[in-house]
C-alpha cells in the first residue's frame, strides 16, 4: 500500500460515513441522543478538510494527526472511542513509512483494545464493539500477508452481522443503557458505523487493487 | 490553589457554572469552562479539556468536574495527553453540586485530596 492508495482509502471512507449521516442520525434517535451520524460526519469532514496535509506523513504520524483531528470535532463518545484506535493504530504503525503486513494485526487489536479501555466495554453490549470484536480476531485469522483484499471481503460481511447482532441484544453501555430493554429491537449506531467503515475498506482495498 | 475544570456537553451551562461560582468563591482560584464543541454545538473535546487543565494548574492541581458519558472519556483522554505531568483527578460527584461546594470550600493550604473528598460528598448528600 503506498501513500497515494492510503489516502484514497482515507478519503473514501471518511465520504462513506457523511453519506450515512442520516441513516446513523435515525438509529440514534431510537436508542440515543440522534447525533451520532453528525458527529462522525463533522468528523469525517475535518480529515477531509486536512486530508493533503494528514496524509503527507509517516502512517504512524498520519493516524495520531487524525486521531488528534476526530477528537476536536466530533464532539459525542464517538470522538475518543474513535480516536484512541487512531492513536493506538499510530503507536503500532510508529516510525513506518508504508503499512508492514505483518505489523497489521497487532495494529488492529491494539486499536480495539484501545476502545475496550476508553468505554470500559467489551462483546454484547451493543456497541462498535460487537462488530470490531469479531472482525478482528478474524483479521488475526486471516490474513497471511498477501490476501488484503479476500480479508477485507470477510471482514465486511462480518461486520454486517455484527450489527444484525445488535439488533437482538440490550443495551449496556452509554446512553442506550438508560433505556433498558426497550433498546432491543434498533441496530446500534456505532456498530453500524464500524460496519459502514469496514465495508468502504474492503471496497477501497478492491477498487485499488491495493496489496 | 487547586483549579477546577468544569466539563458539560453544553458550552451554556459550563458557563453558567463557572459565573454562578464566581459568585461563590471565597478566594480566588481558577475555574474553567471546557464545556461543549465551541459555543453552538453540545458535544467535548479532549484537546479543550487538556489545554484547560494545564492553564488552571497553578502548581497545587487540578480536579475535573463532568457531566456524563462521553464527558468523562473525553476527560480521561484529555488527562493522557497532557504533555506535562499534572495532579489531576475526576471527580465522581454531581457536576453541579461538586462546582457549588468547590467554590465554597477551596481555600489557600486546602490540598486536592482533602477538596476531592469534600466535593466526592456531594454523591450522596440528601436534599430533603
Amino acid at each position: 500500500m503506498d501513500k497515494s492508495d492510503f489516502k484514497a482509502i482515507i478519503e473514501n471512507t471518511c465520504n462513506n460515513i457523511i453519506s450515512n449521516k442520516e441513516l446513523l442520525n435515525s438509529l440514534d434517535a431510537k436508542i440515543g441522543d440522534g447525533d451520532h451520524g453528525t458527529n462522525m460526519a463533522r468528523g469525517s469532514q475535518a480529515i477531509l478538510d486536512k486530508l493533503e496535509t494528514l496524509t503527507d506523513l509517516t502512517i504512524g504520524d498520519s493516524f495520531n494527526q487524525m486521531a488528534m483531528t476526530l477528537i476536536s470535532s466530533v464532539g459525542g463518545a464517538s470522538g475518543p472511542l474513535y480516536g484512541t484506535a487512531l492513536m493506538k493504530l499510530g503507536m503500532s504503525l510508529k516510525g513506518q513509512d508504508d503499512i508492514d503486513p505483518s505489523l497489521m494485526k497487532k495494529a488492529f487489536t491494539d486499536a480495539v483494545d484501545g476502545i475496550k479501555m476508553r468505554g470500559k466495554s467489551d462483546y454484547g453490549c451493543k456497541t462498535m464493539l460487537d462488530v470490531l470484536i469479531p472482525a478482528c480476531e478474524e483479521f488475526s485469522l486471516l490474513y497471511d500477508g498477501s490476501n488484503l483484499s479476500e480479508t477485507f471481503n470477510k471482514l465486511s460481511e462480518t461486520g454486517k452481522k455484527g450489527v444484525e447482532y445488535t439488533v437482538g441484544i440490550k443495551a449496556t453501555k452509554g446512553r442506550a443503557s438508560y433505556l433498558g430493554d426497550r433498546s432491543i429491537g434498533t441496530a446500534d449506531p456505532g456498530a453500524t458505523s464500524s460496519s459502514i467503515i469496514l465495508t468502504s475498506l474492503s471496497n477501497s482495498i478492491d477498487s485499488l487493487e491495493v496489496k | 490553589m487547586v483549579g477546577i475544570v468544569i466539563v458539560s456537553h453544553s458550552y451554556t451551562v459550563g458557563e453558567g457554572i463557572v459565573e454562578f461560582c464566581k459568585e461563590l468563591k471565597n478566594h480566588d482560584f481558577t475555574m474553567l469552562n471546557a464545556s461543549g464543541m465551541g459555543q453552538e454545538v453540545f458535544g467535548t473535546n479532549p484537546l479543550l479539556i487538556s489545554e484547560s487543565i494545564e492553564r488552571s494548574d497553578t502548581g497545587e492541581g487540578v480536579i475535573v468536574l463532568c457531566d456524563l458519558g462521553s464527558s468523562v472519556m473525553s476527560s480521561q483522554m484529555a488527562i493522557e495527553l497532557l504533555s506535562e505531568k499534572h495532579n489531576v483527578v475526576i471527580a465522581d460527584a454531581p457536576l453541579i453540586e461538586g462546582a457549588i461546594v468547590a467554590s465554597s470550600v477551596n481555600c489557600p493550604n486546602l490540598s486536592l485530596e482533602e477538596l476531592h473528598l469534600e466535593i466526592l460528598e456531594t454523591k450522596t448528600t440528601s436534599k430533603l
